[in-house]
């Protein structure tokens, strides 16, 4: 089968590959239709994250149509057309057992190198590194699911793949953002990054009835696509003003937005000498991650307030501000999405006509053209916001 | 209290372990240093590839060896960082191994370099045993009514499974289940209620054998081991299963003490193939949890075949299982 392989830093490569077989007794093999390229691809793809080896194949956001199961699988049967969550969850552990399924304790083959890492280890993610289990990705024909009893999620309704497929990760995963802000009504959410897991979580928080949803970017077009897609009440470009701290502080009263949620994570671009010193900190690999968005959220978060984080982190960050943090009283809230545990709930909504997912997509190409779908993406080129690859 | 405890022999022996602490600590640093200012030159002392994946992953390996040295010198008696040291080493001859595979240019350089950090792996997990040694000595005895042999290694791994104490004691004291999860076990032939015979495989993939007796067995509780007799690898040790605490199923225990052939040099040779003991403990009970929450062993495209590392793509060869 053809399928999107990291060659190493910044080379991306379709190629043939042999096809996925059964290899657990719980695994299902979805031929895939559609399949997108995620922001966090793009982490992968600048080289950020340890534990890629050559010849791995990408992708996490993927779904298909069944077309084998293994002998323990008993709720799919070959034809079901699903969407496929992007963390491997076993559905029996404690963790499993309490919704948090992107913390499954037996996914996660590698989770030796995981814990040298992190201290412990998270669940195994599809396409996202060794330490996250060296499960081959889904930016391919075919994919191995495992654990096809506890992830995919049946569409029987005739719903596109464009409606539904972003259930896999950015619809939850902005979801998620939303929902750990403990959104209150009269509230006010700042949104940090108006990629697509921003549009989500701007989206959510409008969904969960948030009063004003600020959202803050440097490319105008995403603003744009916030304000009159998302439903993003505010925008704000960071490059035009002199302190989104101060900006912040006069669009909510001096208070500062109840909640701010950082959907930009490790590679976060700014201005000023910080930006320099953690390009430079990176560079060197004195620090793994830019937290420039997320010290931006802590310090301009009202007293008292919620930071939530979904924006993906690879390691170590340096001047955390942690004294904004504790005198302050904030709550920080943070994880890989549980996407298991919403996915219902969300095609919910879409079947409702209350949201329609696809207003994200800028770019719909073929599998093989998926390296320059991953130029397009991380040079922001053409308005690129999402792209979504046929198989 | 413990200071004052301690016999003018162990404070002599703790003396030296502070003083190789002081030297790995300040080799650390010095190395650590060299790997980040001049990545470069550091790979073509050392016979790697001088290129930009060499750079990152050198000063990657810098930052490491920093943080270790700098632990090392203002924790000298934690084992952490010990451990971290060791951790590392078996890291870079990894790396190591995989330039010797990759290049025949510069083969000379590798092989030394391997040689010389084969050589402050045995340093480390000297200390390393040291250290533990000196802080666990006391801790084991009173647990065990035992004292340590002279050359023994131990290591200790913990695991809570979702499964209820009975279980958990009912599927491990089953001996011959315990394949299914034990990598390196190749067999567990059960000779009587106290007796059974053990095959593994050990390094380079030689069989080693042995008999066992079970010396306490304690039902939902503790099964506590021996090797009998001339054993290739001389080990004991015991399993406790204890409730964990809110109804989270079975806290399980493994104290192993072992007498590895060819001693601190063999646990080197044993951690080169990545078979060091309490890593492979660790894993060992993991696919544990996972055959008795799960039923089976789970696998990824990377982990499934023989030899590593594959990368995480499907494969035509028939998949390895446990």
């Amino acid at each position: 089968m053809k399928a999107t392989c990291w060659m190493g830093k910044q080379s991306v490569e379709v190629v043939d590959v042999p096809d996925p077989k059964i290899l657990n007794s719980r695994d299902a093999i979805v031929r895939i239709t559609s399949t997108a390229i995620c922001g966090s691809d793009l982490h992968l793809y600048n080289g950020l994250v340890p534990s890629m080896e050559k010849g791995d194949i990408l992708g996490h956001e993927f779904m298909g149509e069944v077309v084998e199961i293994g002998r323990a699988v008993k709720n799919l049967k070959v034809g079901d057309r699903v969407v496929v969550p992007f963390p491997i969850a076993c559905g029996a552990c404690a963790a499993c057992q309490a919704d948090a399924y992107s913390l499954c304790e037996n996914s996660n083959p590698n989770a030796w190198m995981a814990e040298k890492m992190w201290g412990h280890s998270p669940a195994g993610i599809f396409g996202y590194s060794h330490m996250l289990g060296g499960f081959a990705g889904g930016q391919a024909e075919y994919a191995r699911v495992p654990f096809a009893d506890v992830g995919p999620l049946k569409i029987e309704n005739g719903l596109s793949d464009e409606k539904v497929l972003f259930l896999s990760d950015i619809f939850p995963t902005g979801f998620m953002g939303a929902e750990m802000c403990g959104i209150q009504r009269g509230q006010v959410i700042a949104v940090w990054g108006a990629g697509p897991v921003g549009q989500f979580a701007i989206a959510s928080a409008i969904m969960l009835g948030a009063d004003r949803v600020i959202a803050i970017d440097r490319f105008p077009y995403r603003l744009e696509m916030a304000r009159d897609k998302a439903g993003a009440t505010d925008i704000v470009n960071y490059e035009e003003v002199d302190s989104v701290s101060e900006t912040l502080k006069e669009m909510t009263g001096g208070r500062g937005p109840d909640a701010c949620i950082d959907a930009v994570g490790m590679e976060a671009h700014g201005h000023g000498p910080m930006y320099v010193y953690d390009r430079v900190k990176q560079a060197t690999k004195m620090e793994s991650d830019r937290p420039i968005a997320l010290r931006e959220a802590i310090t301009a978060c009202r007293n008292g307030g919620v930071v939530s984080v979904v924006g993906v982190y690879s390691g170590f960050i340096d001047k955390f501000p942690m004294g904004s943090v504790m005198n302050r009283g904030l709550t920080i809230r943070t994880g890989q999405c549980h996407v298991q545990k919403y996915m219902k709930r969300l095609l919910g909504h879409i079947e409702r006509g209350d949201i329609d997912p696809s207003f994200v997509i800028t770019h719909t190409m073929d599998l093989s053209d998926a390296p320059r779908g991953y130029e397009m993406f991380v040079g922001k080129d053409d308005n690129c916001e999402k792209v979504v690859l046929k198989a | 209290m413990e200071v004052a405890s301690r016999s003018t022999a162990s404070r002599a022996e703790a003396g030296k372990a502070d003083r190789l602490a002081n030297a790995l600590g300040w080799f650390s640093i010095g190395l650590g240093l060299a790997q980040i200012a001049a990545p470069r030159s550091v790979a073509r002392l050392i016979g790697v590839k001088d290129d930009d994946k060499t750079t990152t992953l050198m000063r990657t390996i810098g930052v490491r060896e920093l943080a270790s040295g700098i632990g090392i010198l203002n924790q000298p008696r934690a084992p952490g960082w010990a451990w971290s040291r060791v951790a590392g080493d078996v890291m870079d001859l990894a790396l190591l191994g995989s330039a010797l595979n990759a290049s025949d240019e510069n083969r000379g350089r590798t092989v030394a370099a391997s040689a010389a950090v084969l050589g402050v792996t045995a340093l480390d997990v000297l200390y390393g045993q040291q250290v533990k040694r000196r802080q666990s000595e006391e801790a084991m005895a009173d647990e065990r009514g035992t004292t340590a042999k002279d050359g023994d290694r131990e290591v200790t791994r913990v695991i809570t499974i979702n499964r209820p104490p009975d279980e958990v004691y009912g599927f491990w004291r089953r001996l011959d289940n315990l394949p299914r999860f034990m990598r390196h076990l190749e067999s567990v032939e059960v000779i009587d209620q106290q007796r059974s015979h053990w095959r593994a495989k050990g390094p380079a993939d030689k069989t080693v054998e042995w008999d066992a007796v079970i010396t306490q067995d304690r039902p939902n509780e503790l099964i506590a081991w021996q090797a009998e007799g001339n054993a290739d690898v001389y080990n004991e040790g015991t399993v406790r299963f204890r409730p964990a605490p809110g109804g989270r199923g079975t806290e399980v225990v493994v104290d192993l003490r072992y007498d590895p052939p060819g001693g601190a040099a063999g646990v080197a040779v044993a951690k080169l193939l990545h078979r060091e003991p309490g890593q492979q403990v660790y894993d060992d009970l993991r696919r544990l949890k996972q055959v008795l929450e799960i039923g089976e062993v789970v696998v990824s495209d990377a982990t499934a075949y023989p030899g590593t590392p594959h990368p995480a793509q499907p494969d035509v060869r028939a998949e390895v299982t446990v």
